[in-house]
């Protein structure tokens, strides 16, 4: 084993494999972490979820509950699958509990794919949501869509996801995250999972220039403040 | 004691002609942009009726306000833990449906129109869309009672109202209404600020005034449904909810606000109140019909030396404190108690407070006719048989106790009977002074009534205190730099982001 990939080596990966998982990832965190500083520190009056619900009420509820709930959910598992790989595959070692975790992230990405054809009908037919529909939430709307099947494409297509994320993803992610990239493990996915990966990317590099900003200020804090805020001008905000 | 000024306000309904030029004088300030176009700082509402948005004083459906929970108080609406919840959507937001579509004319119609026989119209299209659209209802559209069988028939204040009353009420020769003007009330409870899962809403220390921070607002919407008044409105446009801010630029430059400035009946006072901070939690959880008396406790007398030395040492300005010894607002609220505030049960603790309409309930007497009355009693005897029903206004001002809405008209009365006494003479002065006895008054407190009620002039109505902003910023930098550093403040355009 370990001499097959010895003689792999010098052959070496595609220089378009280097590019889209060395080069992009680079480019997109770059993108993704100086224009959403520069946003926030320039552009702060634009940092808003920007909701329609006062303009639409009832479609609302059925897209934007099950896309929220639905896409924290595999945020969250791809996020658990980056930060514990091995934890993950010590959950995956016992097959009732890998079919509970699978089913699970099946269930939550049909849930959000519900959510987001929803809210992307509803922006689509209410006169009101379209007159406040921007060019880049068009892009964003279609890029999620494009995600979300893919994502869906492939736990359907390649199974297990949770642990081959843990076994082959995550080492990949981390590679980069300490700047000793090697992609030379994704050369060898296949391309579902390949666009899947560009795709993130793809939604990292827009980011910072559409409303999906708004994750970034969501009120953690409303739960352990005060409820009622004073401001004083000379005191400095002593009293409460 | 923790003593705080807050700027506070008094409408005097019997006064109000409901000619809205308070509210168009709002708008063309503050709300005449793209996303605001249906927002009212400032409403005069006709009551009865069900006001604006629609039922907004139906809390089963917008759950606005607080409720007591066990020994604490809640949000009615969102709070910790429900918040997460009603994130992705809010089950008690209104609609824009529950105020109005926003709408312009086509008037280009009217130049492009081939030649013919009729002349052109111009169709109404909405300023949301751009469509065209069928107006269905707008700001004032049960203004003076208009489709009073659908509107004012719905008035959520007529529940405590006997069904009997209610049909009198539909009578057309007893029909009744009055005015019902309504800006912010800037409580000191404020439900709008403690639902901010941001923390975008505040409350200024040193005046009190409710504010909104357009950078941190993030469109959550709680602001919107927690407010039982809703006196927050969602800019649809910018994503930024908005709300009356007692135009506060003008208030720093020793100015009424625009709404105080322009009203013709001359019915509003501002002036400031003293109160105990450390008290307001207490006094919100109170029981319904301890809460008007409990908010009047809660107000301080500015004239009592420890309220100022208390004052003092929490840092007030010796100006303000005298500000303060001036106001309007407390001889109306604390030393005449003739001001109520409204809807006290949503435990806001509101600080804009009403003199109830007294004129519906004297136009009706037993014999058709005005009867001044004999003795004292039969002067405060049509207070029963008014036309607009007692639990109606106690419905609205002080959490269904007629006694109190009683107490305030009958010291009305009394310094109506006592003028005419004095000045026309048609009543004995013995009943005049019996009268005053009666309504808890005296001649002294009944001069002082009428004086700010009838001749008041423009600085005795808005005594406005000086807010100290340079001082403000001479705590911390020379203001000459502090200028030219930030220039005018907000300078990105408040447009919608990406």
């Amino acid at each position: 084993m370990y001499s097959l990939l010895q003689t792999a080596a010098p052959a070496g990966p595609l220089p378009i494999n280097d590019l889209l998982f060395v080069v992009v990832p680079y480019v997109v965190l770059a993108v993704f972490f100086s224009m959403t500083i520069w946003r926030y520190v320039k552009e702060k009056f634009s940092y808003s979820s920007y909701s329609s619900q006062f303009l639409e009420n009832q479609h609302q509820f059925w897209g934007s509950v099950p896309w929220h709930y639905g896409i924290l959910a595999l945020v969250a598992g791809h996020l658990i699958g980056f930060l514990v790989p091995r934890g993950v595959l010590w959950w995956n070692s016992v097959p009732a509990r890998l079919y509970i975790i699978e089913g699970a992230a099946l269930i939550f990405g049909i849930i959000t794919l519900i959510g987001l054809i929803n809210l992307i009908v509803r922006r689509a037919t209410n006169p009101r949501v379209r007159a406040v529909t921007s060019k880049m939430d068009v892009v964003v709307l279609v890029l999620l869509l494009l995600q979300v099947i893919g994502g869906l494409w492939v736990a359907l297509t390649a199974r297990w996801g949770s642990s081959w994320f843990a076994a082959v993803l995550a080492p990949y992610l981390w590679s980069l995250f300490t700047f000793q990239p090697d992609a030379s493990a994704v050369a060898q996915l296949p391309w579902s999972i390949k666009l899947h990966i560009l795709g993130a990317y793809a939604i990292f590099a827009l980011f910072p220039f559409t409303r999906l900003v708004h994750v970034l200020v969501v009120p953690n804090h409303y739960l352990w403040r005060r409820f009622q805020v004073v401001m004083w001008n000379k005191r400095a905000s002593k009293a409460e | 004691m923790n003593v705080r000024a807050q700027v506070s306000m008094v409408f005097h309904l019997d006064k109000c002609i409901g000619c809205h030029t308070c509210s168009i004088a709002c708008k063309n300030i503050w709300t005449d942009r793209k996303g605001t176009e249906y927002m009212w700082f400032n409403n005069v509402e006709t009551k009865p009726g069900t006001g604006y948005p629609t039922q907004w004083e139906d809390q089963s459906k917008y759950r606005g306000g607080w409720e007591v929970k066990g020994d604490r108080l809640r949000l009615k609406s969102t709070g910790k833990g429900r918040i997460i919840t009603n994130i992705f959507h809010n089950p008690h937001l209104p609609t824009m449906d529950d105020y109005y579509e926003p709408w312009t004319y086509k008037y280009e119609d009217l130049f492009n129109a081939p030649a013919g026989t009729d002349q052109p119209t111009a169709l109404p299209i909405s300023k949301v869309t751009g469509e065209y659209i069928d107006i269905e209802s707008g700001p004032n559209w049960d203004d003076d009672l208009g489709g009073s069988n659908i509107y004012a028939a719905n008035d959520p204040n007529l529940k405590d109202v006997s069904e009997e009353q209610r049909q009198q009420l539909q009578a057309v020769e007893r029909l009744v209404f009055f005015y019902f003007p309504r800006i912010c009330n800037h409580c000191l409870n404020p439900a709008c600020v403690a639902s901010c899962p941001s923390g975008a809403l505040y409350k200024r220390g040193e005046d009190g005034i409710v504010l909104i921070n357009q950078k941190r607002c993030r469109a959550w919407r709680s602001c919107v449904a927690a407010c039982p008044y809703k006196k927050t409105y969602y800019n649809w446009s910018t994503g930024k909810s908005e709300k009356c801010l007692l135009c506060y630029p003008r208030l720093e430059t020793g100015q009424a606000p625009a709404c105080f400035h322009s009203c013709v009946g001359r019915i509003r006072y501002l002036g400031l109140l003293l109160y105990d901070a450390d008290r307001i939690d207490e006094i919100a959880k109170l029981p319904p019909e301890k809460l008007v008396e409990g908010q009047r406790d809660l107000i301080l007398d500015p004239n009592d030396p420890n309220v100022i030395a208390a004052a003092r040492k929490a840092g007030m300005p010796e100006q303000v404190i005298e500000f303060a010894q001036r106001s309007p607002v407390y001889q109306f609220v604390k030393v005449w108690k003739i001001a109520l505030p409204p809807h006290i049960e949503y435990r806001t603790l509101p600080m804009l407070y009403y003199v109830p309409p007294l004129l519906p309930v004297l136009g009706s007497t037993a014999n058709q006719v005005y009867e001044n009355g004999v003795d004292a009693k039969a002067i405060f005897h049509a207070f029963d048989q008014q036309r607009v029903p007692m639990g109606y206004l106690a419905s609205l001002f002080s959490v269904g106790d007629e006694a109190k809405i009683r107490y305030v008209l009958r010291k009305l009365v009394a310094v109506r009977t006592f003028k005419r006494a004095e000045t026309v003479g048609d009543i004995p002065m013995a009943v005049a002074l019996e009268a005053l006895k009666l309504a808890d008054t005296t001649e002294a407190e009944v001069e002082d009534i009428y004086r700010m009620t009838s001749l008041p002039t423009f600085a005795q109505r808005f005594v406005i205190p000086p807010m100290h902003r340079e001082e403000a910023i001479e705590a911390f930098k020379d203001p000459q730099d502090h200028k030219r550093e930030v220039g005018f403040g907000f300078t990105a355009s408040p447009k919608r982001g990406l």
